[in-house]
């Protein structure tokens, strides 16, 4: 027998490194997963995150959860914003499940020190473990746009392509959570990211 | 009624606000910090950073002793600090509602032991309630005040960082005024509040009594529920473990402890009774089993889930699968992805005031002893510049003891503290007075970068600003310091390496005790008003690698450099212009004249 009781749960793990983003993409999704009518719980581990180290925020939503932390081999997306952490986090996926990676590449000081070296073949190894991923230029894109920080919003139009959720939830939240000099500029970000696939 | 996503930290500030509470104290602590910049928030209340714990419980102590709702909040480690006060705290009572939040650091995220403070508690033998999520950690606000109010006890609501950071929905009423007692103020009551012994033998049976009177509570209180189902598996649990329990044994009957001191023991008992198989599952220590095998029931827990680190579905899937009770299996376990395990440590940000000073520490073959906050960090390649980190304040006192301990040994190592500025007002100042009153020879650092820094930027005693921003005076770590005896100190600015290098070595030159504060605020803080950004002029650059070994991570390594000789391999240094603050440290450390300013 597996296990059917969590799979009615839709489960999102958003990785990074600190100050990247992580925690305001996971903090936006699920308000609109609350907004939607739907039980959210959503956990991370603050402290280090302005400090450049791993990040990962794991959001759930559905009638009712309970832990607020996705077990491995359950998550049904992957939503990365730098290249070697969605290799890290890969096995937190179903066999079914999706990546979103962003193909920025944040070289840590360690692997200078000789503590280890950057996974250059990342792509290979995600295309040959995961069905379509998706790999996005996030970051030039942004700067496209007119703000390398509007990555976040990018990725998370790209997710909610994927997830059942109502577009003009998410608009009205992106609209709540950024400034309002910077509102259009995200919601054309959301759209560019909810249309690229 | 509205729904709100909300911490645990955030639910319990809010609860806090609700029923009443005008008076909050604490130091922060991760993952504690955020209850009290919530509070801080709300109107009409009053909310403040202490210097460290044990003030910051008696501040709160003495509040509730004029009969108002007050709210203490630590992390774990912050109770071994405020120890003091609890336990004698606990024989006093006191009128008015106080809670006690101490936030439990499982698998340490941000701490240096994982103690489990539940023994406390019990310890003290005052009331201890453990939410599972952030709805019953605002309500158990709530329910805590009204046990401290009725028993003349404080509260302690036990919360663990899964509780205090995860995010959970919140339903947010008004909140019910009318419920909240009116302080009658201070009034004299001596033998209640002057523990002199005479009198803390007439509080001490009262401790016991009280003890005997929440053992009845706990058996009828709501938070202590049982929901039956299938009685083959029976599973006690509590706080976030509940959460995984009862996402991966859906069929099990659960008895749920919100009321974890005392514990019910005839619930426990009619629970045990009616199932084929008893298990508890807690995250640290057997707490709650122990106590079930004293009461001679058969009882398994941490046979299958283990004593080390926090829990997580998985473990607790893990253990029920050992035990032959896991009603489905468990799925293949998927390896880590071919280059997934890259260290990512986290380090001291682009800027830091701190890597300058522990850059030249780490050229002076000194012992260093380190202590806690951001400059822990430099503990890691390329810098370990630290030798040991125990505990706030720690550095000075034990770098005197290291002094004081080579009296008569070969080894004529310079010994150093070095620590922060808020850790210094913590407990740092007793350590010192110290090493005057006895004649020590410390070389002592204290890393001014005017703000608690590691826990995410708060105020301190000598920022010149309160928790609730009103400005107010900023002691001046000099004067302290001239005021203690330590008449060698003097202010260096660690930006200036030559400068930092040579003042290190004059206090190595010099018999006796001094002070050096170096003097640079916290880059997070000014993060977006850069200096001067330095580049690499790739014409000069030898690639020798000096500027990486000041772990700077705006500094990477590029192209290879064409070398027609073909010897080693050596490539460009790199300074990624986005991140880069300007601290120019790297153009210090070359010798090639490599890095230059960029001309705004």
């Amino acid at each position: 027998m597996t296990r059917e009781n969590t799979k009615k749960t839709v489960n999102v793990l958003v990785v990074g490194t600190g100050g990247q983003g992580v925690i305001t993409a996971s903090e936006i999704l699920s308000d609109v997963a609350m907004r939607s009518g739907f039980d959210a719980k959503k956990s991370e581990i603050h402290g280090m995150s302005q400090r450049g180290g791993v990040v990962t925020s794991h959001v759930r939503y559905s009638e009712n959860v309970a832990s607020p932390i996705i077990m491995e081999g359950e998550a049904d997306i992957l939503l990365s914003f730098e290249l070697s952490e969605t290799l890290r986090w890969l096995h937190f996926l179903r066999p079914s499940g999706r990546v979103i990676t962003s193909l920025q590449k944040i070289i840590p000081p360690a692997v200078y020190a000789g503590m280890g070296s950057y996974p250059e073949e990342a792509q290979t190894v995600i295309k040959q473990r995961i069905t379509d991923p998706i790999f996005v230029d996030a970051l030039p894109m942004a700067e496209e746009l007119g703000n390398p920080r509007l990555v976040n919003t990018i990725l998370l139009g790209i997710a909610s392509a994927m997830l059942d959720l109502p577009v003009d939830t998410w608009e009205a939240v992106i609209v709540e959570r950024v400034p309002p000099k910077f509102t259009e500029l995200n919601l054309v970000a959301f759209d560019r990211g909810r249309n690229i696939t | 009624m509205k729904n709100q996503i909300l911490s645990g930290n955030e639910a319990v500030a809010l609860g806090a606000f609700q029923t009443g509470v005008k008076v909050a104290s604490a130091y922060p602590g991760t993952p504690s910090t955020e209850i009290l910049q919530n509070f801080a928030t709300y109107k009409d209340v009053y909310a403040e950073w202490a210097p460290n714990e044990k003030v910051a419980l008696e501040v709160a102590i003495g509040s509730a002793m004029t009969g108002v709702r007050t709210l203490f909040t630590t992390k774990h480690v912050g109770l071994n600090v405020a120890a003091d006060p609890l336990m004698t705290l606990a024989y006093t009572g006191i009128p008015g509602g106080l809670l006690i939040v101490c936030a439990d650091d499982p698998g340490m995220h941000s701490s240096q032991n994982e103690q489990d403070n539940r023994f406390y508690a019990k310890f003290a033998k005052i009331p201890m309630l453990e939410p599972s999520d952030s709805q019953e950690a605002m309500e158990m606000v709530e329910e805590g005040l009204l046990l401290s109010e009725k028993y003349d006890c404080p509260t302690m609501l036990r919360m663990t960082t899964r509780v205090c950071h995860s995010k959970s929905i919140v339903q947010i009423d008004a909140g019910n005024q009318a419920a909240i007692p009116v302080a009658e103020g201070f009034k004299r009551d001596l033998k209640k509040f002057v523990m002199i012994p005479a009198f803390a033998k007439l509080r001490h049976p009262l401790v016991l009594e009280r003890e005997a009177k929440l053992e009845d509570i706990t058996e009828t209180t709501a938070f202590n529920r049982i929901e039956w189902n299938d009685n083959k598996i029976g599973i006690i649990t509590s706080g976030i473990t509940y959460q995984y329990v009862s996402e991966i044994m859906p069929d099990a009957s659960i008895l749920k402890l919100g009321m974890t001191f005392p514990l019910p023991k005839k619930k426990i008992k009619e629970f045990a009774d009616k199932v084929d198989r008893l298990f508890v599952v807690e995250e640290l220590e057997p707490y709650i089993e122990d106590e079930i095998r004293i009461m001679g029931l058969a009882v398994e827990g941490k046979a299958f889930f283990p004593k080390l680190d926090e829990l997580s579905p998985d473990v607790v899937a893990d253990g029920f699968a050992e035990a032959g009770v896991l009603p489905y299996d468990l799925p293949p376990v998927q390896e880590i992805a071919p280059g997934g395990d890259m260290p990512r440590p986290p380090l001291l940000c682009a800027g830091c005031p701190h890597r300058g000073l522990l850059y030249s520490l780490n050229k002076m073959k000194a012992i260093v002893h380190g202590d806690i906050g951001c400059s822990t960090l430099s503990v890691l390649p390329p810098l370990q510049s630290i030798d040991s980190t125990l505990c706030m304040g720690a550095s000075i006192s034990m770098a005197h003891g290291t002094v004081k301990a080579m009296a008569g040994l070969e080894d004529k190592r310079p010994v150093f503290a070095a620590l922060g500025d808020s850790t210094f007002f913590h407990s740092g100042i007793t350590s010192l007075m110290d090493v005057i009153y006895n004649k020590g020879n410390v070389n002592v650092v204290i890393m001014d970068n005017r703000i608690t820094a590691m826990t995410g930027g708060q105020q301190n005693p000598g920022t010149g600003h309160t928790l609730q921003m009103e400005e107010t005076y900023a002691v001046d770590i000099i004067e302290i310091v001239r005021a203690l005896g330590c008449r060698r100190a003097r202010e260096i600015d660690p930006f200036d390496m030559e400068g930092t290098m040579a003042a290190l070595k004059e206090e190595i030159a010099h018999d006796g005790p001094s002070v050096l504060v170096t003097k640079r605020p916290c880059v997070q803080l000014f993060r977006q008003d850069p200096l001067a950004v330095r580049t690499v002029d790739t014409d000069a650059c030898i690639g020798c690698k000096r500027c990486l070994k000041l772990g700077c991570p705006s500094i990477s390594q590029g192209d290879i450099i064409p070398d027609e000789a073909n010897k080693k391999e050596r490539r460009y240094s790199n300074i990624d212009a986005a991140t880069c603050y300007g601290c120019a440290l790297c153009e210090q450390v070359c010798t090639s004249n490599a890095i230059v300013y960029v001309a705004q």
